[in-house]
Order: structure tokens, then sequence, then C-alpha cells
């Protein structure tokens, strides 16, 4: 451990045990999970700081109509599909991307909107639908692709619109009445795009504490530091210990072009249902290039699991192990919600190490590891 | 509640990723082959099964298919591959290599040119690992949109007298080595794959392990266990080997060898470098006394310069695989669960 | 949600960018951070440049990627950190 880092743990673990009670911080980001769980972090957290993780990444989060959607398009005769790898295993009514591809369908994995664009160029007697998915830190890389698209008059070219945005889900969550939550731990990378101000709503209208960092163990500590301290100051501000990358106003480049090809749009979320202006779709004047509209697809309703917990685990209501679907025809190789298809889930990681913390014995905080 | 929501199959038909080396290869071979064919050489599911001959002898067996995209690489080529990857099989098991068979399945279509290029270069590998192709076949299909090529190589071997190997010798306080620096393999094939494509210093490390094992086990230091960490990664393997042996296992993040460029890679791309196969490293449990004499002699040898102690057995209950990492926190490591895919989240 | 690692400019053209992550060169769009030209830092998300970022912030990554290498490889990184420093 470096000394810094050894710095931030001690500092956590003092403040912890002055604030003496226990507090609940959502990290909202699915990186952030992940970033928690590969440093084994969470074995330097003390035991009264909960963490709970929110609803994963935008991908495990994309609603079933839009996984079966995608099976559809998929199903076509001079379809390709081009995805994030991310997307392959979601589940939708009936198998997901992974398995249609076991079917015949032509799934190929990109690392870039723009390489969806590329192939459309390539194949001009296929359509290439792209599943455009991800939080605003990726939906410009689609407005770019689409407009690419456009300008090279590649008509082939259309998109499966999935987009997330993540103010409106905290929104939704706190609005979803009884919450536990003291804070938010945001994320970095969407930050650099959205900008810290984003933020400031959940912070005064309702009085949570957010504190925006990046995926470094010294900087997710010392972003639970500063939630920690506004804790046991009972303030409610907006912090930003990213500031070398995230500004207050994010990438106005970014932000334009958002506007000019989307516009904000009522989109649902799997296991958390429909949420207000939480999605994005492809304006008036991009309208053309919509999967959806171009193969007149029925979009049709989520056929989500009623015994479904994952919307009360995610808000720290639950634990995993009250969900009756838990390890009862919910398990990693077949989930059902979020949490359990996001691979570091909180049901996904309870089911792994049978309800024991990511690591097994914590590591006393400055104990000289 | 409908039938839709539990699905205890994940699709009718086999997937890409049951081909992974993790957790549904496991689920296949368990479901669709073990219950069917099963018997004691076959059972302990091995890099290859020792099979008796006579009373004081036995010899080593092992087969292994060969599909990788594209065919040529940095650092080598399927032919390469269908080589060291059968040799490291016997090696690892114990066994010095005797012989190679070689099948060769070709698309019409195939360039005779990357045909040539394949051959000299399972040529070349063979004479490396000081082992004859004794026996082949070829067969030709029709055309059928891949690379356009498939090797099979199965192997035979000698075992080596006074070697010992089995992960019910694995005891806590033991040593675990790896040979050198991870992941290399698995991330120069991503850099060339279509639709993943960027350029890299990285290539792949596919080498033969035998001579490499021959100077370890010259050294008198008492190895226990080895496996080279291929599809999965070397997660993959102390995952199998806690849970045959029993036994937890501690590793320490900051011991483990990686260049820098493969863990750039291996972040961009959103993959765990331990979960990234090899093709040429060695993954081995040694008696705690002879670990300084098991590392100088792997050392000494140019495929184990960077060889490296990065953790020990311990007894530590229920039986998992630590990480401790470079941040002073702890965290489980697992074997993946199948194809190990590029993220962006 | 989002992986984004830090790299650094090697080369413009249009909006393409060629930038190189410690070894690793990708072709990535610049659109979104038009104004980062040869020898910026950026973020790269996706096959995008989503931010550009100060040298010593990637560098300070950079510096906990390198901590997860291994005693001996750590030191050979030095010498190329110290070749990015100064071109």
């Amino acid at each position: 451990m470096t000394p810094r880092l050894q710095d931030i743990a001690e500092g956590l673990g003092d403040s912890a045990v002055r604030l003496g009670r226990t507090v609940r911080f959502m990290e909202v980001c699915g990186t952030h999970t992940v970033s928690f769980y590969r440093n084994g972090l969470r074995a330097l957290v003390p035991d009264n700081i909960r963490l709970i993780s929110g609803p994963g990444c935008p991908v495990c989060v994309t609603a079933q109509r839009h996984i079966d959607a995608a099976i559809e398009l998929a199903r076509g005769p001079r379809v390709l599909i081009a995805t994030y790898g991310d997307m392959l295993r979601v589940p939708g009514r009936s198998g997901s991307l992974e398995s249609s591809r076991a079917d015949g369908a032509d799934i190929r994995v990109v690392t870039s909107a723009l390489t969806a664009v590329d192939i459309a160029a390539e194949c001009p007697e296929r359509t290439v639908v792209f599943l455009a998915v991800g939080f605003e830190t990726t939906a410009p890389a689609t407005a770019a692709a689409v407009i690419t698209a456009e300008r090279r008059g590649l008509e082939n070219f259309a998109v499966l619109m999935c987009h997330k945005r993540v103010v409106p889900a905290m929104r939704a969550l706190l609005d979803a009445g009884e919450t536990r939550l003291d804070g938010f731990l945001c994320p970095g990378h969407v930050s650099t795009i959205i900008g810290a101000e984003a933020y400031r709503p959940i912070v005064e209208v309702y009085c949570k504490p957010c504190v925006v960092a990046g995926f470094e163990p010294a900087q997710m500590l010392e972003g639970l530091a500063r939630l920690v301290r506004q804790a046991s100051r009972e303030e409610a501000r907006l912090e930003n210990v990213y500031q070398a990358v995230v500004s207050d106003a994010g990438n106005a480049v970014a932000q334009r072009l958002m506007c000019q090809v989307f516009v904000k749009a009522d989109a649902p979320w799997r296991a958390l249902g429909e949420i207000s202006a939480s999605g994005l779709e492809l304006a008036p004047a991009y309208r053309r290039f919509d999967a959806i509209e171009r193969f007149g697809i029925a979009l049709g309703e989520d056929d989500d699991n009623p015994a479904c917990r994952c919307g009360e685990v995610i808000q720290g209501l639950v634990e995993p192990g009250e969900c009756p679907l838990f390890a009862n025809g919910c398990t990693p190789l077949s989930p059902v919600g979020p949490c359990m298809v996001s691979s570091e889930g909180t049901c996904a990681a309870w089911y792994k190490y049978n309800g024991q913390s990511a690591g097994r014995a914590a590591v006393r905080i400055g104990g000289g590891s | 509640m409908t039938a839709t929501h539990i699905s205890s199959r994940v699709s009718d038909r086999v997937m890409l990723a049951h081909g992974g080396g993790g957790e549904l290869t496991s689920e296949l071979i368990e479901a669709h082959f073990l219950p069917r064919i099963n018997n004691p050489a076959l059972a302990p599911l091995a890099d290859g099964a020792i099979v008796p001959i006579g009373s004081d002898q036995s010899v080593v067996f092992t087969t292994d298919s060969y599909v990788v995209t594209p065919l040529e690489f940095p650092g080598g080529d399927i032919g390469r591959l269908a080589v060291c990857g059968t040799v490291n099989d016997l090696a690892v098991m114990g066994a010095e290599p005797l012989g190679l068979s070689l099948g060769v399945i070709m698309e019409e279509g195939l360039s005779l040119d990357v045909l040539d290029r394949v051959v000299a270069s399972i040529a070349r590998a063979a004479r490396e690992a000081r082992v004859p192709i004794v026996t082949g076949d070829t067969k030709v299909i029709e055309r059928r949109g891949n690379e356009g090529l498939f090797l099979n190589t199965a192997g035979i071997g000698r075992l080596r007298p006074g070697l010992r190997l089995g992960t019910e010798r694995v005891e806590s306080g033991d040593v675990i080595l790896f040979s050198g620096r991870i992941a290399d393999h698995g991330l120069t094939i991503m850099s060339v794959r279509a639709g993943i494509a960027f350029d890299s210093d990285l290539r792949s490390d596919a080498a033969p392990l035998a001579d490499l094992i021959s100077a370890l086990s010259a050294s008198g230091a008492d190895v226990k266990f080895m496996r080279d960490p291929t599809r999965g990664g070397v997660a993959g393997v102390l995952a199998d080997m806690c849970l045959r042996s029993g036994y937890s296992i501690e590793i320490n993040e900051a011991a483990i060898p990686i260049s820098p460029t493969a863990r750039h890679a291996a972040e961009m791309l959103g993959l765990d470098p331990l979960t990234v196969a090899n093709e040429g490293k060695l993954v081995c449990v040694v008696r705690r006394e002879d670990a300084a004499k098991a590392i100088k002699a792997m050392q000494d040898h140019p495929l184990g310069r960077e060889a490296a102690i990065v953790g020990r057995v311990t007894d530590a209950e229920p039986p998992l695989v630590e990480l401790r990492t470079r941040a002073g926190g702890r965290r489980i490591v697992q074997r993946p669960y199948g194809e190990e895919l590029p993220r962006i989240c | 949600m989002c992986l984004a690692v830090p790299a650094r400019i090697l080369e413009c053209q249009d909006d393409d960018a060629l930038v190189d992550m410690q070894g690793n060169r990708l072709r990535v769009c610049r659109v979104l951070t038009p104004e980062a030209g040869p020898g910026a830092w950026v973020l790269v998300h996706a096959g995008f440049c989503i931010a550009t970022i100060d040298e010593s912030e990637a560098l300070t990554t950079w510096d906990y990627l390198k901590q997860s290498y291994g005693p001996e490889l750590a030191e050979t990184l030095e010498p190329q950190l110290g070749t990015a420093d100064s071109s």
C-alpha cells in the first residue's frame, strides 16, 4: 500500500469511528463497483460504512423488450448486429444475443460505434444495426456514428437506442420513497461529459451528499472519506475529488452533439420500470436511423418477473438472500435481474461468495499489509 | 411465474462461450460427456492421461485442437500453438514428449502459401521442442467462411522418473510460482481480431515448456503440481487447484509478472489479466523449502527469466483463491465464465 | 459503467487520432475533444477521446496501473515515462 493510500484509509477509518453510526453510500457506477472489487477495497472500508451497488452498468439495466427487439432484428435475413461485448449475455424474454448467435444470427463485437459504421460501408447488402447502450459517457459516440453514417450516405446503418441517463435514475431511486441512502459516490467518467454540476439537484432538492471521484483506489477512498465527513457534519454538498479530469460544466462539444442528434425520452429500466426522461431517442432529423422504426418492430412489454427484488436490493432495502428467485431460478449463468446480470452486481457477488463479502478477512486499516 | 423465467440451460445449442475454458466449458463436459464417457484414466480431467505400460513405466497421452483466429499473429501462428500446446500438456503432466500426431482440416480455398508457412512453423516449433511429428492426417471440407485451417495434435510422452505430481500432494505452506509475465498471448490475439484491432508491441508467448520443466526437475526442487495456464488464464488454473486440493491459495498482486503494455491493453479492453490466456507459461506448486532452488532453475532458463514467487497455499477455510491487491485489500479470484469479451463498462 | 484509459495523442488526421497507451496504439475519434492535438493527453472510452486531461493526472493513472506490475517490470517502465515527458 502506498503511503498516500494508507493515509487516506486511516483517515477514513478514524472518521468512521467518530461517526459512530452506520451510513449507506451508493456507488452509482458499475465501474466503481468493479474497481472496489478488483482492488479489494471493501476490505479497507470500515464496517459501519456500507457500500450499496447502484443499478450496475447501463448495459445490465437494458430492458428485456430491447434485448428482445435486438434478437428479433438479428433474425432478419439481411441484418447484422454490431454491439459492445457487454451486451451479449444480457437476457431477453427467451435467450440472449449470445444464444441467438448460436442459432445463426450474425452478431459482431465491436469496441467503437464507428467500427459499426465501417462494417455498414463494407457490407452494402446488409443493414448494420448498432446496439446503442451506455450512459452519457458513451452516447456522444453513438451521436457521432449517426452523423458519420449520414455524411457517408450509409442508409444501411441503423441504431437500436438503449442509452440511459444517470441523474434521472438517481432521482428515481430517491423518489421511490423509502430509501436508506446517505449519499452518492458519483462516477468520474460519465461526469467528464455531463459535468459535476449535473448532480446539483441531488444535493439541493434531495439533500444527499454527492462526491465525484475517479477510479483509482486513492480516488475512491478519498471520495468515501468526503462522504463520511459530510455525514458527520450532517451536510449535503457537491464535491469533486476528480477535478483534474472532471469540470463543473462537462464536455460542451459532446453535449451539443447529443442535443443535435438525440432528444430526452422516458425509458424502461430492467427491474426498475419506466423512468421519466431517463433515456435518449433520435431527434426527428435523424429518426430514419432508428432500427425500431425502420424495421417496424413492435416493442413489447417487459415480462419482468414480479418476484424479482432487484429494485429493493439496489436501494439497500433487502439483501439478495431475501429475494425468492435468488439461487432459485436466478443465477449468474441464467440471470433474471440486473443485480445478477452484472458480473459484479450485488446478487452475482453474493451468489459467488456464498454471502461473504468480496474478501474473506477484512484487513485491518493500517494493519501493515 | 412462467417457465421462461427459469431455464436451466442458457441455450439449447453450443455457444462460443462453451469454448472459453471457463465455467461453461466445465458444464458442457460434465453434462454432455462425462455421463456417457468416463473411466479412471479420464476422471481426473487433467491435461493428459497417465497410462501405465508394464509394472514400472507409464506414458502420458494427450490431445488438443486449435481453431485460433486469425491464423497468424505477432509471435506465432496456429502451427506453433498446435505444437507448443500439446508439448506443454505432456510436460506439465511430468512427461518427456516422445512424438506428436498432426491432424489438419482445411477449408476449400485455403491459400497454399499460408499452409506452407504454417507447416514450416510446425516444423520449427517441433525442432525447438525436440519432438518429432510421427503421424498425421489431412482432410478438406467445403468453404464455411472461417479462416480455413484447423489443427489437432495428440502427443505421447514418457513419465519422468522422480517427479510426483498431483493436487493431492499440495499442502499448506507450499509456494506458488509463475514462470514469467502473464496475459501476452490472449491480448495479442485480441489485438488482431476483427472489430477490435489495435496495434501493439505485444507478442504471443507461445513456447514449448518441456525444456524449462527439465531444468526445474533437475534442480532437485520438490515440484508438487504444474499447469500451463492457457484458456481461462492463471485464474482458471488457481481456482481449479483450489477446488481439487481443498486448500486455499493466496497470491500477491505486486509479485505477479506482467508487462506494462499487457496491463494497459487489458485495462483498455476491460479484461482481467488473470483470466487471459497464455501459451508458454508455467504455474507450479513447490515445497516452501525448495522455492529458492526452483526460482533459480527457472530464472537460469531463457523461458523463465522473469519467474516469480507469487503466492502460497494456506489452510484457510473455506478454500478460496484470494488476491492481496497492491492497494492493500483482498479479493477472491475465480474461474471466468466463458469466452471473455472486450467491454466498455 | 464506463471504462476509460488515459492515452497520449501521437498524430492526428482530421477527426482521427492515433493514441498510445503504453505500447498499444489505437485509432480513435477526436471529435469530442477538437482542442486535443499531438502530444495531448486524453481519456479514451469506446474508441473516442472524451476529455483532455493534464499530464500529471494521466501519469497518476499510469502510475497506478504500473503499481499492479511485478517489481522488476515496474523499473523497466521508468525510462519510457521519461521519454514521454521530454518529447
